[in-house]
């Protein structure tokens, strides 16, 4: 067999060995003494905070993916509808840091002046969190929504700038020499020359962005609340119901993986070999 | 000189060189190209060869002097002058067929894509590579992507081609070959060609012209030497030519011995190189010290 079945086995086996020691540890023996003051104070509400066993999150998730976007009000929306809120605005920060660190990229690369111009301005607001400017932006722009998007971003754009610039700034000097013995214009050269040869370089600053969009949407729609899987990890948590919390806590790292194994798909279609 | 093709005007090239005088690497290189002329140009490394061809090319500014192509100083690089370089230079994202369709499309830019296609098909016919349109440059050997950038060059039809030791990195079978293929391309097209190589047999074979540079610094385009051998030349045949010897002779002496002794020394204000045809005279040589 070779090293992929070999490591497909390891993987899972892996896995059931960890379902099983925490479905073992959490399986409670039916306790056989009467409830104690302080459980009947709590309604019994000790018994459903315990954490869940892999099988209830198993269950659960079988009902949710069933349906994934059914809407019965504010508080009680499918798994499907939450994710695809927090997609929207992961996109949609997305594409606007694109639409701005790409252009802004090339110039940078391409012009010292501009590189030496920008720069400071890059190394200083490149560190801040992105949950750091929450505030300001919830005050500016009076919207959560908004805000979020913003959020998103503002740590998105830091990545494929950096990358942006750098790649296009190292582009070999004889690939330059080629563009300009064929008397090419500098937006042709920016497209047939720089462009292919950044390219992987500028991808693999979007994988790190999207990589990064993910992790503080999250951490976004947990402050601003009402929609999104941020938001719904922390309402489940509120409601004490932990299965949820570790259900949508999978389909989190399920999305992330998805989203970033199509950035490296992306990257490998334009990746080449000198 | 005065109606050449090519005129390279009292050139001069000078490097500032910190806390030091001014490093002039040569100057007043006067030397001309006629049409259709195959010239090659050789000398030890660093004496400035690179340096005048980029001038020839546009791609550098000389410090002084000019160079003249049809009538018009050259500023800037132009598709009227195709370059080979020794790295071949190829685009390593593109097909073998679409690195010379960059050459044609904006050498071309209001052809129809048949035509475009027609045209590549020519040149990588011509240089042997048909049937390997639509590899990657990665998956050619060394000798395959320069005929890439052979093909590439040549598809443009530019006025003069610029070649710059573009067979320096060959083994030597591979090296004869395209030697070979690029005198075939050459005796079709016509085309005005100026080489840089150190290989003196190579120069030989392919050359109307041998210009011989002194060493650097204050380097001087010293002798032009007349290659007087009947064309086709055939490289298992040239040797048995009678002027092969002496003009092999009189290159690697100059190489050997006499670049030495000539470096240091600028020559004057629009001086020309001594023109020398060994093959014919009898002129005695001077110091004829190193043989094959
Ligand atoms: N930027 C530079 N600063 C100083 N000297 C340089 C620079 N570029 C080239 N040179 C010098 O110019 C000389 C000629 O270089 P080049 O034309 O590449 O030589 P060749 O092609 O004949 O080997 C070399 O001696 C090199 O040291
Ligand atoms: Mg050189």
């Amino acid at each position: 067999m070779d090293i992929r079945g070999k490591s497909i086995i390891l993987s899972l086996a892996i896995l059931v060995t960890m379902l099983g020691i925490w479905e073992m540890s959490v399986h409670k023996p039916e306790s056989s003494e009467p409830l104690s003051e302080y459980e009947l104070l709590m309604g019994g509400a000790e018994q459903e905070s315990r954490v869940p066993p892999p099988s209830d999150v198993l269950k659960l998730a079988a009902s949710e993916l069933s349906n994934p976007f059914y809407d019965a009000g504010p508080n009680d929306k499918g798994i499907g509808i939450q994710l695809g809120y927090s997609l929207y605005r992961v996109l949609a920060g997305y594409l606007l840091a694109m639409l701005i660190a790409l252009p802004l990229g090339f110039v940078i690369g391409m012009s010292p002046l501009m590189y030496r111009a920008i720069n400071p301005f890059i190394q200083i607001l490149r560190p801040i969190s992105p949950l750091a400017w929450m505030p300001l932006a919830l005050f500016v722009i009076k919207d959560s929504e908004a805000s979020a998007i913003f959020v998103i971003f503002i740590c998105s754009i830091w990545p494929m700038l950096v990358n942006t610039a750098f790649g296009v700034s190292n582009v070999r000097k004889d690939w330059l020499r080629v563009a300009s013995t064929h008397e090419l214009s500098r937006l042709r050269t920016a497209l047939t020359v720089i462009l292919p040869a950044a390219a992987p370089t500028i991808l693999t600053g979007m994988r790190i962005s999207i990589g990064i969009a993910w992790l503080v949407i999250v951490a976004a729609e947990m402050l601003v609340g009402g929609t999104g899987v941020g938001y719904y990890v922390w309402n489940e948590w509120n409601n004490l119901d932990l299965t949820s919390v570790i259900f949508s806590i999978l389909m989190i790292g399920l999305v992330g993986m998805l989203l970033d194994m199509i950035l490296a798909a992306a990257i490998k279609r334009v990746k080449y070999q000198e | 000189m005065k109606n050449s093709f090519v005129q390279v005007q009292n050139l001069a090239k000078r490097f500032p060189i910190a806390n030091e005088e001014e490093l002039t690497v040569f100057e007043n290189a006067n030397f001309a190209i006629e049409k259709g002329e195959f010239v090659c140009i050789t000398g030890h490394s660093g004496c400035g060869k690179s340096t005048i061809l980029n001038a020839l090319a546009g791609l550098d500014e000389p410090t002084q002097g000019c160079v003249i192509m049809d009538g018009k100083e050259v500023v800037g690089p132009s598709l009227e002058r195709g370059i080979v370089f020794q790295n071949y230079s190829l685009l390593p994202w593109l097909t073998v067929m679409d690195n010379v369709k960059f050459g044609v499309r904006a050498r071309w830019p209001n052809w129809s894509k048949e035509q475009i296609e027609s045209q590549c098909h020519k040149f990588i016919d011509m240089v042997g590579l048909n049937g390997t349109e639509l590899r990657k440059p990665s998956e050619l050997s060394g000798g395959m992507r320069q005929r890439v950038s052979i093909a590439r060059a040549f598809a443009t039809q530019p006025k003069l081609l610029l070649l710059d030791e573009p067979f320096g990195a060959l083994d030597a079978l591979t090296r004869g070959n395209i030697q070979d293929e690029l005198i075939n391309i050459w005796n079709e097209t016509k085309q005005t060609i100026f080489m840089i190589t150190h290989d003196v047999d190579e120069a030989i074979l392919m050359a109307d012209r041998v210009l011989l540079m002194s060493n650097g610094p204050r380097a001087r385009v010293a002798e032009s030497v007349v290659v007087d051998i009947a064309r086709p030349r055939k490289r298992a045949e040239i040797i048995d030519a009678p002027e092969y010897y002496k003009i092999r002779n009189y290159l690697v002496n100059f190489l050997v011995n006499r670049s030495k002794e000539l470096s240091g020394s600028s020559p004057s204000l629009n001086e020309e190189p001594l023109t020398v045809n060994p093959g014919v005279e009898t002129r005695p040589m001077p110091e004829t010290k190193a043989i094959a």
